[in-house]
């Protein structure tokens, strides 16, 4: 398999007034290219944990992570992050939010024109273009969470990495967003990382699904590969045999293997 | 702004339709849910309310501080119409109207029209605080941006603030050899506290969400000064500016008294040795209300810039 992210015995403790917390112990995982990775478990898992490893906004204090063999070091927005609670900067518009990341990533090379037209081009990716010169409070929770993901897609990232991208979504607009997004990873081939804790989401958007022990120190429980066509009809998967199988794999491993203990989730 | 995040909550996918339900405003009950989305929908319902109702708003709004000075001009007249030392508001206001007949006359430095004297109030103000301003608002910045100088500044912050500006008199006084510009000095050092504090809280306030978009795109520090910290910080500066207006405008009357020269707080002590009573209550209704503009300018210019980003 192609080797693009790799997460190699990668461990993290912090510290805390009570001592060392290990959050996440001997993560191993490799990502190939164009795939679309969920990372799904409890809440207090260290699914964002990792994610924000992947990013670099947090260093490992064990293993070592690389994207196309370096390591990463730091955030750098060739690995964009799609943030649970948008993080849209509420003083600029749409566009301007828009734009403030594709001037930082193409602005050494190309004039204005070209980036206000790539700009434009994300925001017509989310179907926006109506609202592009609306501010983030002029719009719903929906359409943020839709800049959100044009403002990653727009630095053409390596890897798109996604923090519960539709948690606080309810279920009609996300099952809308779900959608949308598995068609622009289509168009754009992206390689995606997303944790959510949402079973259906993962079998819908997933090539594969990494199922995540309960904390602390938890890992990698079980690796569920998705074996389903591309393009997927969320109305045929319903009453796909294989898609009803997947899903409830994930929901014994959820339920069964990892019963959730509710004092931890505090 | 978190808050109007947890609009989203309600499916508000398609602003298209939304503008379309909210054009029946008449009926602005019927969907409680659907009209609290967009508070933009209040605005044409307000303008359809009859006159009459209008009207009672205003009266609602209006009646009750009207009713509050009445009272109070009520108790002050009951209080001095048997005589005694303090005049009472029908001699005041006489004396007012000669007073403010030719607010800008001039009789030598000693002797000049209440206008002059509010304006000079005003201009050690605007420059004590201006110099507070500059110094005090990038002191804030930097403050809020590294732990390290704060922690080694905040321990002189702690113990010089909580002293009187008036103490700091003295030291003007020696160091400008001269009354005009250690008045103005008082008020730079009441002033540049405020400025300080809430800079610096606005920036260690900015919400890290803001901050991890800016190392996910890399930016530049002079991209996060402009485009995260300036904008995310503001609200509090204006707050500092706000609060040290108001302590620069409480210092200056006492600092001019001590200080002499034209300025209100000087007026105020002039004519009490010319046992000028009437005029001393005039003043305090005119710092009273020059006070009351600043406040309101500043809570306004707050609004203006702020709307924004809300």
């Amino acid at each position: 398999m192609e080797k693009f992210v790799q997460i190699e015995r990668v461990g993290q403790t912090f510290d805390t007034k009570k001592g060392k917390f290990v959050a996440l112990r001997d993560i191993n995982l490799n990502i190939a290219k164009g795939e679309f990775i969920a990372l799904i478990g409890h809440s207090g898992c260290g699914k964002s944990t990792l994610l924000n490893l992947i990013a670099g906004l947090t260093k490992p204090t064990d293993g070592v992570l690389l994207l196309e063999g370096r390591e990463i070091a730091g955030p750098g927005p060739e690995r964009a992050v799609v943030f649970q609670n948008h993080s849209l900067l509420p003083w600029l518009t749409c566009f301007e939010n828009i734009y403030l990341a594709v001037e930082r990533v193409f602005g050494s090379k190309e004039g204005k024109p070209k980036l206000k037209a790539r700009t434009q081009a994300a925001i017509e990716l989310v179907g926006l273009a109506h609202a592009a010169h609306k501010y983030p409070h002029e719009i719903s929770g929906g359409m943020k969470q839709r800049v959100g993901i044009a403002r990653a897609l727009s630095m053409e990232p390596k890897v798109l990495l996604m923090d519960e991208p539709f948690g606080a979504l309810d279920a009609l607009t996300r099952a809308k967003l779900q959608d949308e997004l598995m068609k622009i990873c289509e168009k754009t081939k992206a390689t995606v990382v997303m944790v959510t804790h949402d079973v259906d989401e993962a079998v819908l958007l997933s090539d594969r699904i990494v199922m995540m022990t309960n904390g602390p120190a938890a890992t990698i429980g079980e690796v569920l590969h998705v074996d389903l066509p591309r393009p997927r009809e969320r109305l045929t998967m319903a009453h796909d045999p294989a898609y009803i199988d997947y899903r409830a794999a994930v929901i014994e491993f959820l339920y069964e293997k990892q019963v959730h203990v509710e004092k931890e989730a505090a | 702004m978190s808050t109007l995040t947890m609009n989203g909550e309600f499916s508000a996918e398609k602003p298209v339709d939304r503008e379309k339900t909210s054009k029946p405003a008449a009926t602005p009950v019927a969907e409680p849910v659907k009209e609290t989305k967009m508070t933009s929908v209040a605005t044409p319902a307000a303008a359809g309310t009859p006159f009459s109702e209008k009207l009672a708003g205003f009266g609602r709004a209006i009646l009750p501080p009207v009713l509050g000075m009445l009272l109070l001009i009520g108790i002050w007249h009951v209080a001095t119409h048997k005589g005694g030392s303090i005049p009472g508001p029908a001699q005041v206001w006489n004396a007012a109207v000669v007073l403010f007949s030719d607010p800008f006359y001039s009789n030598g430095p000693n002797d000049q029209g209440i206008g002059w004297n509010v304006l000079s109030s005003l201009q050690r103000v605007g420059i004590g605080f201006g110099f507070a301003a500059l110094v005090g608002i990038p002191l804030g910045f930097i403050l809020g941006r590294f732990t390290f100088l704060s922690s080694m500044v905040n321990p002189i912050i702690s113990l010089l603030r909580p002293v009187s500006p008036l103490a700091w008199l003295p030291i003007g006084l020696l160091v400008f050899k001269k009354a005009d510009p250690a008045a103005t000095y008082t008020i730079f050092i009441c002033s540049i506290w405020p400025m300080i504090m809430n800079t610096a809280q606005g920036v260690q306030r900015v919400p890290q969400d803001y901050l991890n978009v800016a190392r996910v795109l890399a930016l530049s520090e002079w991209k996060i000064v402009t485009k995260i910290l300036f904008p995310a910080v503001l609200p509090y500066m204006l707050t500092g500016i706000r609060l040290s207006i108001g302590t620069a405008w409480l210092v200056i009357v006492a600092a001019e008294m001590l200080t002499g020269g034209v300025g209100i707080g000087f007026w105020v002590w002039d004519e009490w040795n010319n046992l000028k009573v009437e005029h001393i209550i005039i003043a305090i209704f005119v710092i009273g209300i020059v006070g009351l503009i600043l406040e309101q300018m500043l809570i306004l210019l707050a609004k203006k810039l702020t709307k924004e980003s809300s």
